[in-house]
């Protein structure tokens, strides 16, 4: 026994001195402290609640919202429906702006990009003119400044400009298009579409088989297009044209009938793309100047042209320094979309964030759910990004 | 944002325990502070708003300068904190204001579901509609269709769902965060219609350019009780405030005036002299000082003085008692007796 207790701490101060054994126990001793602060904050959000007499509770989800929503483009929504649904309409016009955003982004980032790297003096000054002004502005004050500009300049409804054929109309209350309406058969052309997709991906596979066995090549993206537009097409002529539009009109206050662009929209989703795409021009910028001129030399002594030379030797390799940095601007544009409610646009900020956190006095709740749908589609993206970024990587032989 | 920073805010102080702003002890954190922070807008005229030098007045900063005046003894010592329709109830409940002083309407969901303590009405008002004469429309009725400028967080967006949907017509909802970028988007015709409480239109219209250009359609269209707010959980705080808004309610009801005040102090009547601490012990009962009510008064004056001095006939508001009276000329203003 006594030999044993005059052990113990020998045995401690052992495993303190061994380097391996420390840093378990550093482990162990920062896990404990980490869980206790995790659930120090956690008793006192529940001691807290309960003392201002709240509970916590998502029940209020199923609460009908009696509000109204203004853009609700994918799903009915009245203002009997329930702060969940109000949340589920918010969260689609946070990925729409959030989708419609990263490809204008992307768009627009890579055509700066390469104005940049032009030889064309006016061509790269206006290019690095836009992308330095744009991008040490806020993001919030473009967003503002947009929506001033498209409410202040362009004219009410009643006077709204007739940009073509009197079925689009330009107004500060949206920019308003011709709508398709389906008729009985169009469910027959769409099936078509998909089929002509997997034909033409069907026949781009063999195609790259036989330029890998053969080296002779097919011109793909003609053969590509023609199937995917030719197959409908005929399917289309053959179903009897089941296919007619909407045409807004003019009735009363607005608009009726048709689609609208909706100025909230239009501000918030232009304003965080050309915002982020001059971040993303750099990034181009950057990975382009990457690859060695060596490069770009040795293909042209190989005899390809310039824009094969950029499509096939460039921008492959240009890719890999892209990609992840890109990642982060893609996170970025998304969260910055929270700013719509700025402009009243109804994301899930706006929404369940917002209103329904207003009426039902639901903070701690709503705004869970708000973080949690935001690092859900973090997430989401990044680990696209990842698996696009892990396809593209060189491979090394 | 700011609006998400409060509820982030609040949704941080419920997590790290800074317990302190729910709890009693109000009075003693202002008296201790020696400034009152009421929670007021971010701005309507005649209501709260800065002036020139950046002293807030208005109906609802008086009211607020009126407790300071009954706390501290000096209606100077207030700090204005803004708040948007979505944050004040936030804000409130975080501990930022002490009292609420807001065009808020009282309902059962707010005194019950976000916990507030609301005590009296101070104004009563009702939800209508402004729209350009140029329009040719004289009645709500004939808004179907409408782009409607809301702002967001508010009883109004409720109502109005409510107003449209039960007369079977539809609306394009523009929500807006405040009342001026309410304005900004009403004079750009992004909207049709301004909604708001009857008393923020007339405050609307008068900062318009050419108020006469404008309408207010005859229709209100829901009941909106305006009263301050605090938090549950300090019964003394909560009388102080109701008492405050009662004693300039009862100065009226008596005819004591700010001019007046101190010539009343040697009146006949026992209710004058309870009122101005002169007999009776209520203000320490409140736990206050026993001229309490003079000095709301003497400093700020009684309720028709606030009324007419911010918002009545003779303020570009042009606001007429109406509803708004005291009970003995036809109106609904009633303060309990001091007894």
């Amino acid at each position: 026994m006594a030999q044993a207790s005059s052990n113990t701490p020998n045995i401690l101060l052992r495993l303190w001195r061994n380097e391996g054994s420390r840093g378990v126990i550093i482990q162990i001793i920062t896990m404990v402290v980490l869980f206790a602060l995790l659930a120090a904050i956690a008793r006192n959000v529940a001691v807290n609640l309960a003392e201002v007499g709240k509970e916590f509770s998502f029940s209020f989800l199923t609460w009908p919202a009696a509000y109204d929503i203004g853009f609700s483009p994918f799903i009915e929504y009245t203002n009997q429906s329930t702060h969940l649904r109000a949340a589920v309409v918010g969260l689609l016009n946070t990925l729409l702006v959030a989708v419609c955003g990263c490809a204008l982004a992307s768009v627009l980032g890579f055509m700066l990009g390469i104005m940049r790297l032009s030889s064309n003096w006016l061509v790269s000054r206006i290019s690095y003119v836009f992308v330095e002004f744009m991008r040490n502005v806020p993001v919030l004050i473009h967003i503002l400044a947009f929506y001033a500009l498209v409410v202040t300049l362009l004219p009410p409804a009643k006077k709204a400009i007739d940009v073509g054929a009197g079925a689009f109309f330009l107004s500060n209350r949206g920019f308003y298009t011709p709508s398709p309406v389906f008729e009985p058969g169009a469910g027959m052309v769409g099936i078509t579409i998909i089929i002509a997709i997997v034909i033409a991906v069907i026949f781009r596979r063999w195609a790259k088989r036989v330029q890998d066995q053969t080296g002779k090549a097919y011109p793909v993206f003609w053969i590509f297009a023609a199937i995917v537009i030719a197959l409908p097409g005929i399917a289309f002529l053959a179903a009897g044209m089941p296919l007619s539009w909407d045409i807004p009109a003019l009735k009363g206050f607005n608009f009726k009938g048709g689609m609208a662009i909706k100025p909230e929209f239009l501000a918030l989703c232009l304003a965080l793309s050309y915002y982020t795409a001059c971040f993303i021009s750099e990034i181009v910028r950057a990975g382009i100047l990457a690859i060695s001129r060596g490069q770009s030399e040795a293909a042209h002594a190989l005899g390809l042209q310039n824009n094969r030379t950029l499509q096939l030797i460039i921008i492959p390799q240009a890719l890999r320094v892209i990609v992840p940095p890109l990642c982060s601007q893609y996170l970025n544009l998304t969260k910055n979309s929270s700013l719509a409610i700025a402009i009243g646009y109804m994301d899930i900020t706006a929404t369940i964030g917002g209103i329904s956190l207003m009426q039902t006095g639901k903070e701690m709740e709503t705004m869970i759910i708000v973080m949690g749908v935001y690092l859900v589609i973090s997430l989401a993206i990044s680990s696209f990004m990842n698996w696009f970024n892990h396809r593209i990587k060189l491979t090394e032989r | 944002m700011k609006q998400t920073t409060t509820a982030v805010l609040a949704a941080a102080v419920l997590t790290l325990g800074v317990t302190g702003a729910a709890q009693a002890g109000t009075l003693e954190d202002v008296q201790s502070r020696g400034v009152l922070r009421c929670v007021v807008s971010t701005g309507i005229a005649g209501f709260a708003q800065p002036d020139a030098n950046g002293v807030w007045g208005g109906f609802d900063v008086d009211f607020c300068r009126a407790t300071a005046a009954a706390v501290l003894g000096d209606a100077g010592k207030i700090e204005a904190v803004t708040s948007t329709g979505k944050t004040r109830f936030t804000k409130l409940n975080a501990g930022e204001g002490d009292v609420l002083w807001r065009n808020t309407t009282v309902t059962f969901s707010r005194d019950v579901g976000v916990k507030l303590r609301f005590h009296g009405i101070n104004y009563y008002d009702g939800q209508g509609f402004m729209v350009k004469k140029s329009l040719g429309i004289s009645s709500a009725k004939e808004l179907d269709g409408a782009s409607v400028c809301i702002q967001t967080g508010t009883t109004t967006e409720l109502n109005l769902a409510d107003y449209f949907s039960s007369n079977g017509m539809k609306y394009e909802p523009v929500t807006i965060e405040t009342n001026d970028e309410a304005r900004q988007n009403y004079e750009g015709d992004r909207c049709d219609v301004y909604t708001t409480d009857a008393s923020g239109l007339a405050s609307t219209r008068s900062a318009l350019p050419d108020p006469g250009a404008h309408m207010v359609l005859p229709e209100i269209i829901s009941k909106e009780p305006l009263g301050p707010a605090t938090r549950h959980g300090d019964d003394q705080w909560s009388d102080i405030i109701t008492w405050v808004l009662n004693a300039t309610i009862t100065a009226e009801e008596l005819g004591v005036t700010s001019a007046n005040v101190d010539a009343q102090k040697s009146s006949n009547n026992p209710e004058v002299r309870r009122l101005l601490g002169v007999d009776g012990s209520q203000g320490s009962e409140l736990g206050l000082s026993n001229d309490w009510a003079y000095q709301i008064i003497k400093q700020i004056g009684n309720y028709g003085e606030i009324f007419e001095r911010n918002i009545g006939v003779d303020t570009p508001l042009g606001i007429a008692r109406g509803l708004n009276a005291l009970w003995t000329d036809g109106g609904l203003i009633y303060s309990p007796p001091f007894r």
